[in-house]
């Protein structure tokens, strides 16, 4: 197969998509609230758009005016020039219908050049019918997203689980759409006051028009589920831990440290622990001050879902264990025999500092 | 009740090579499974089959040796399988599979009786896109049904289906209208162990073997390599950080090493220190 024969690889850009110019991230409101991997969206977007000399937009789209005005006020302040905004009632609840055609409506009549989406449950559902609907390439759950040096959108990404990275691009096609999960990038800083420009669009949908109806929705009684990507402190237990009683010596940890408890895949697929808890490649990505990794080897399905944690402690038996090659601090040392004493250590240090305090 | 589902066979191990030139992965020489997303949406077509009657159609699309995957969907107690398979599709990414895949299901539709359900894993263990299941919904115009926990309720005759979703920070309970296209969520059931007699029966089935034309694609250059507007740029093996863990050690006991451990994230991380304090004292 020759080169000029693939659609990817032609050098120059089709005319009739030489129009789409912007950086766009399509924001997550839901139940009244914008998801923070929009926000962490817009600080890359804005950037991509600074590299671009291009303009960095926000999409909103809910059921009422007041929280899609909060949303779009808020992405002024983490940096976009301006909001495209839908307000209609169909759109109270993510359903995959309405969005994709009001997203793909915009992208239609606005041209973006770039399109970035949460890599959630919500993103992923869109992103996929909205690339499909506007046949234009899209690459999932990205790690790092730069432009090179012809201007392309290149987006670097796991694959195989995370055991080889590769950098994918959209040559000749628009929009660029790229996802990337929660927490992999970090949040940027908030500008109070800052100010931009709001096109208010409509959806041109009924909700006679929309097949699927969403019945009621039940939100997780269990509110730490939701809140693991986002926690300060994680600690986090392996397969070194050896049993499954043993992983309370992780809870017992966490506990004492006001942090969230997890674990690697191997404990997902023995039951020890539920998969809404397990961090990873394929589970949760996190973003914590702390992390411990007790008893956890590190393969790198394991290691991409915790590098961006400000600081990594690796506690494992193995010196030769992958972990220490990304841990800040190691110690080679049985898990279930050292966990129960730094939870004695900071449960001891931190209550005589309150007494003394 | 005749009920699709789409699989793919992916590599088993960590052990993936890149072809130097092309840059595209080689699969050859890797043990291979059933990505294991799928078996959660083929055990819970099977449990349709059995309550209301009907067939179970597994698809896949890979090399000839994607057989074997469908084999073992068939002692699981798949009724039928398709092998779509032509050097045309090599190199697609997921706009270019969620074409043919579409197409041959389009196809089998025809040839085996229209589907209500097509179902799919929520990802691949290989690509972990999870985009190649919408992109089909998109295609065919299938209600699509991502993340799905469960099937509350299912009435073929009437054409519609209630089911839970796993959205962010709760569950969607969704009605809609047959035909759907659901990706299932994991966890959700277990894949039985098949019967002797399935195990029969796979031996010995005809693996349906399409290739391009066969399946009704006409137009190749929305297929493979041409037909993906993505392309892989560059595969590259992680690199190693720089900077070296600082090693603490266990010499003077597990009691001295907790301790040691605890002053050194202090150490490191004072603003840290301070916090866990108000969270200590309740604050």
């Amino acid at each position: 197969m020759s080169e000029s024969s693939r659609a990817g690889t032609k050098k120059e850009l089709p005319e009739h998509f030489k129009a789409y110019k912007h950086v766009w991230v399509a924001v997550e409101l839901e139940h009244g609230a914008v998801h923070p991997v929009s926000f962490e969206l817009l600080g890359e977007g804005r950037k991509l758009a600074d590299k671009r000399g291009a303009e960095l937009a926000g999409v909103v789209m809910g059921g009422d005016a007041a929280s899609v005005a909060e949303a779009a006020q808020a992405c002024f302040e983490y940096g976009a020039d301006l909001v495209y905004t839908i307000v209609d009632p169909v759109l109270t609840h993510y359903r995959n219908e309405s969005s994709t055609k009001a997203l793909t409506d915009l992208v239609n009549t606005y041209k973006p050049e770039i399109l970035l989406l949460g890599a959630t449950n919500l993103g992923r559902d869109l992103a996929g019918s909205v690339a499909t609907t506007l046949k234009t390439g899209l690459t999932a759950d990205c790690t790092e997203l730069a432009i090179d040096n012809e201007g392309s959108l290149a987006a670097t990404r796991p694959t195989f689980g995370g055991s080889l990275l590769c950098t994918i691009m959209t040559l000749n096609f628009r929009p660029q759409m790229a996802t990337v999960r929660p927490r992999v990038l970090a949040m940027p800083a908030r500008e109070p006051g800052r100010t931009g420009q709001i096109i208010a669009c409509g959806l041109g949908l009924t909700e006679d028009d929309i097949i699927t109806k969403v019945i009621k929705f039940i939100a997780d009684r269990d509110s730490h589920k939701a809140q693991l990507a986002y926690a300060d402190i994680v600690v986090a237990g392996g397969l070194g831990l050896r049993s499954a009683e043993n992983f309370q010596l992780v809870k017992n940890l966490a506990e004492v440290l006001g942090a969230e408890y997890g674990g690697s895949r191997p404990l997902v697929q023995k039951g020890w622990i539920t998969a809404d808890r397990q961090i990873g490649q394929t589970g949760k990505t996190i973003r914590p001050r702390l992390y411990i990794a007790a008893g956890i080897s590190g393969a790198i399905q394991h290691r991409v879902g915790v590098e961006g944690a400000d600081m990594i402690i690796a506690i494992n038996t193995d010196p030769k264990a992958q972990i220490f090659e990304f841990a800040h601090v190691g110690i080679v040392a049985d898990a279930v025999e050292l966990l129960p004493k730094l939870t004695a250590a900071f449960s001891a240090y931190l209550s005589v500092n309150r007494l003394a305090g | 009740m005749h009920i699709a589902v789409c699989m793919k066979q992916v590599p088993d191990s960590g052990q993936i090579r890149v072809h130097p030139v092309t840059n595209t992965i080689m699969r050859q020489g890797v043990p291979t499974i059933i990505n294991p997303y799928d078996l959660f949406a083929l055990e819970e077509a099977l449990r349709l089959r059995d309550k209301f009657g009907g067939e179970v159609t597994v698809l896949t699309m890979g090399p000839p040796m994607a057989e074997d995957s469908l084999r073992k969907a068939l002692t699981f107690g798949a009724d039928r399988a398709v092998l779509l398979t032509d050097r045309f599709f090599a190199g697609s990414d997921t706009l270019a599979t969620s074409f043919a895949l579409a197409t041959a299901l389009e196809k089998i539709g025809q040839e085996f009786g229209e589907m209500p359900i097509i179902f799919t894993g929520k990802q691949t263990i290989d690509g972990d896109t999870a985009q190649v299941g919408p992109g089909i919904a998109k295609r065919l115009n299938l209600n699509q049904l991502t993340y799905v926990s469960r099937i509350t309720e299912l009435d073929p005759t009437a054409g519609t289906i209630t089911v839970e979703r796993r959205a962010e920070g709760g569950v969607q309970v969704l009605a809609t209208k047959t035909p759907v296209l659901i990706t299932m969520l994991e966890g959700t059931n277990e894949i039985r162990r098949g019967s002797l007699a399935d195990a029969y029966r796979a031996a010995s089935a005809k693996i349906v073997t399409w290739n391009a034309a066969d399946a009704g694609i006409t137009d190749l250059t929305k297929c493979g390599l041409r037909g993906s507007p993505t392309i892989v740029k560059k595969v590259f093996a992680p690199q190693a950080r720089a900077e070296k863990a600082q090693m603490l050690t266990t010499e003077d006991g597990y009691d001295a090493a907790a301790t040691a451990l605890m002053n050194e994230i202090f150490k490191r991380q004072p603003a840290l220190e301070a916090d866990l304090m108000r969270f200590a004292s309740g604050q």
